[in-house]
């Protein structure tokens, strides 16, 4: 009696607020999962758009607009090879520069430095992250490019490899060269930080047992810490690399804008995003700016291509540190 | 024993063969070239730090900060672009912080590990979206038609900032201790409000560090701001359904100008975005040091 009594008094209550309890819980995880699938499905989005955008542009000029070397609104000629051959140069001298170095500071604040000089120092690294890339454009045209025009062409003409065709022509302060060691210093920050991250988790007691082995420190780093953090440093590689292909700004205030394929590193150029970036006075409406949105289309391809790229190492290498 | 054999012991540790003569040059060379490539990355910031400092200063005063853009000649400041610039970046803090902050709370109370894996993979994805692809994407689905506005500005900016402050965010609400969630949930409380009332306080101060970090990007970025943000004349203007100055924007502009007060102004205007960057950034070290502090306390 008593039992059924207390049940017929407090069930209802217990049940409502279960109830209530289930719905406070099943809202907060609906609107967690709505902000999950916004995210996915804004990248879906994107991808989508941008090809739409640049649909009518795909089906005017066709494919061979990727492989023509032309950009004449005259005549209604145009082609993206020019911005293509920019990207790419731009973005690789950029990282046969970055990646060295990248990796030099990265040993540096890991293995060579006190910690009392690490911290201070992999804080300026960041720093050098921070600074807006239309500033360091602005430094770049302004001051950079008159030093890179007065002082390093020169120079790089004065040495043997001034015989080679792209290190040829008048020194200029913006050109393919100088847009190409802007993004050098914008990827330094990125791929260093990579591959500071990359080095702290190789396991100590691989790098302990080489050094007691015998080996020098650089034997343990090149031997071990190298080959360990190897495909990470891929994946370091590639993501500075999307990076350098997709900066617009600072890439557009150096590389000094002409349309064609330049014999000479030195002469101006344009990369994809800088060129899609100098259009952009004036742009209001669709069929102005159809050949740009296929340069985006470009861009957006081979950015996103790079990154999955990126992705997928980094899984592979997580799977085969797993299997070890 | 003390007729030593005239041949090389090879187990000898102590001898010193020409080998380990070059092993140690090898070794020093490195050591050489690591410090100085730490070096010239700190020399680059200097060069670049000061010659912005250099250029801008001497043109920041007060009026600078207080009046518009001149339109020809006269002395002016960079007023309407730092109004431009605080409402947009203020909205696309407003439009992505919730909604990065659901996504990592999804992935790391809600998801099982796969679908939080691919979760991430979206993210560095999106992340990796050229800012210039953004704007064109922004200026397709929204500007044609409906004109420039702040507010498109700010959503391009927000879809920038979205991945950055999920990763972030995610990846602290992955490092609170699992014993605060079992004490939450065994005292009965609901997992929703664990969740608001346990985690995130908990991971306030690596959320903080992610927004820092988000804003201060955002806030320098140009490239998406072209298309969306760019057609504005150099008015004080609180009209976010126009489009409106911004300092990256302007600088831009500048950067490419021949004229050299234009320059001047260009420089000065690096300088206060610059400083407001470098803000954020120590900022942000104040925040992640606070709460290393208090992980370190309990």
């Amino acid at each position: 009696m008593t039992s059924t009594a207390y049940e017929s008094t407090a069930a209802p209550e217990t049940d409502l607020r279960r109830r209530g309890i289930r719905i406070g819980d099943l809202a907060f995880k609906g609107i967690a999962i709505l902000a999950a699938l916004a995210a996915t499905v804004l990248l879906g989005l994107i991808a989508w758009k941008v090809l739409q955008l640049a649909w009518p542009a795909i089906q005017d000029f066709g494919l061979s607009f990727i492989w023509t070397d032309a950009w004449n609104p005259v005549t209604k000629e145009f082609g993206a090879l020019a911005f293509i051959y920019g990207t790419v140069v731009t973005a690789v001298i950029a990282l046969v520069l970055a990646t060295p170095l990248s990796i030099a500071i990265a040993l540096f604040l890991t293995e060579i430095a006190p910690r009392k000089l690490a911290s201070p120092i992999a804080t300026m690294v960041e720093l050098l992250a921070a600074i807006p890339s239309v500033v360091l454009g602005l430094w770049g045209i302004l001051v950079f490019g008159p030093w890179v025009r007065d002082h390093l062409e020169p120079w790089i003409q004065a040495t043997p490899l001034g015989a080679l065709p792209v290190f040829s022509g008048t020194p200029s302060q913006a050109g393919i060269l100088p847009a190409a060691l802007v993004l050098t210093i914008m990827i330094i920050p990125i791929t260093s930080a990579i591959c500071r991250e990359l080095f702290i988790r190789v396991p100590r007691d691989l790098t302990d047992g080489s050094l007691a082995l015998g080996s020098t420190r650089w034997e343990a780093i090149r031997g071990v810490m190298l080959a360990y953090a190897a495909p990470g440093i891929v994946a370091a590689v590639l993501l500075g690399l999307g990076r350098a292909f997709g900066e617009a700004i600072a890439v557009n205030q150096t590389i000094g804008n002409a349309n064609a394929i330049p014999t000479s590193w030195f002469d101006p150029g344009n990369s994809l995003g800088s060129k899609i970036a100098a259009e952009y006075a004036g742009a209001t409406s669709l069929e102005q700016a159809s050949s740009i949105l296929y340069l985006a289309a470009i861009l957006m391809v081979i950015s996103l291509t790079t990154n999955v790229l990126a992705q997928v190492v980094v899984v592979r290498f997580e799977k085969a540190r797993r299997a070890v | 024993m003390s007729t030593a054999p005239a041949t090389v012991d090879p187990y000898d540790l102590t001898q010193r063969s020409s080998g380990l003569r070059r092993r140690r040059i090898v070794e020093k060379i490195f050591g050489v070239l690591a410090i100085g490539a730490a070096l010239f990355a700190c020399f680059i910031l200097v060069v670049v730090l000061g010659t912005t400092i250099f250029k801008g200063f001497s043109q920041i005063d007060l009026g600078f900060f207080t009046k518009a853009r001149p339109l020809y000649g006269e002395k002016g400041g960079i007023a309407d672009a730092l109004v431009g610039s605080a409402l947009i970046v203020g909205m696309a803090m407003l439009m992505a912080i919730p909604v990065a902050v659901l996504v990592a709370i999804y992935m790391s109370e809600y998801a099982g590990p796969r679908v939080s894996k691919g979760l991430r993979i979206v993210l560095d994805v999106l992340n990796g979206v050229p800012a210039i692809v953004v704007g064109i994407f922004v200026f397709g689905l929204l500007v044609v038609g409906n004109g420039q506005s702040a507010i498109f500005g700010a959503f391009s900016l927000a879809i920038l900032m979205l991945p950055m402050v999920a990763r972030a965010t995610q990846e602290i609400l992955d490092v609170v201790p699992q014993s605060l969630r079992h004490a939450s949930l065994a005292l009965g409380v609901t997992k929703w409000r664990t969740t608001w009332n346990v985690i995130l306080p908990a991971a306030i101060g690596g959320i903080l560090t992610g927004v820092v970090i988000a804003v201060a990007r955002i806030a320098g970025e140009t490239a998406p701001l072209l298309f969306t943000s760019s057609i504005a004349s150099n008015q004080v203007s609180l009209d976010i359904h126009g489009a409106l100055p911004t300092l990256p924007v302007m600088i831009y502009e500048n950067s490419e100008s021949p004229d050299p007060s234009a320059q001047a102004a260009g420089w000065a205007a690096a300088v206060v975005l610059i400083g407001f960057v470098l803000v954020l950034n120590i900022l942000a070290k104040f925040f992640a040091g606070r709460k290393r502090r208090q992980l370190e306390g309990s």
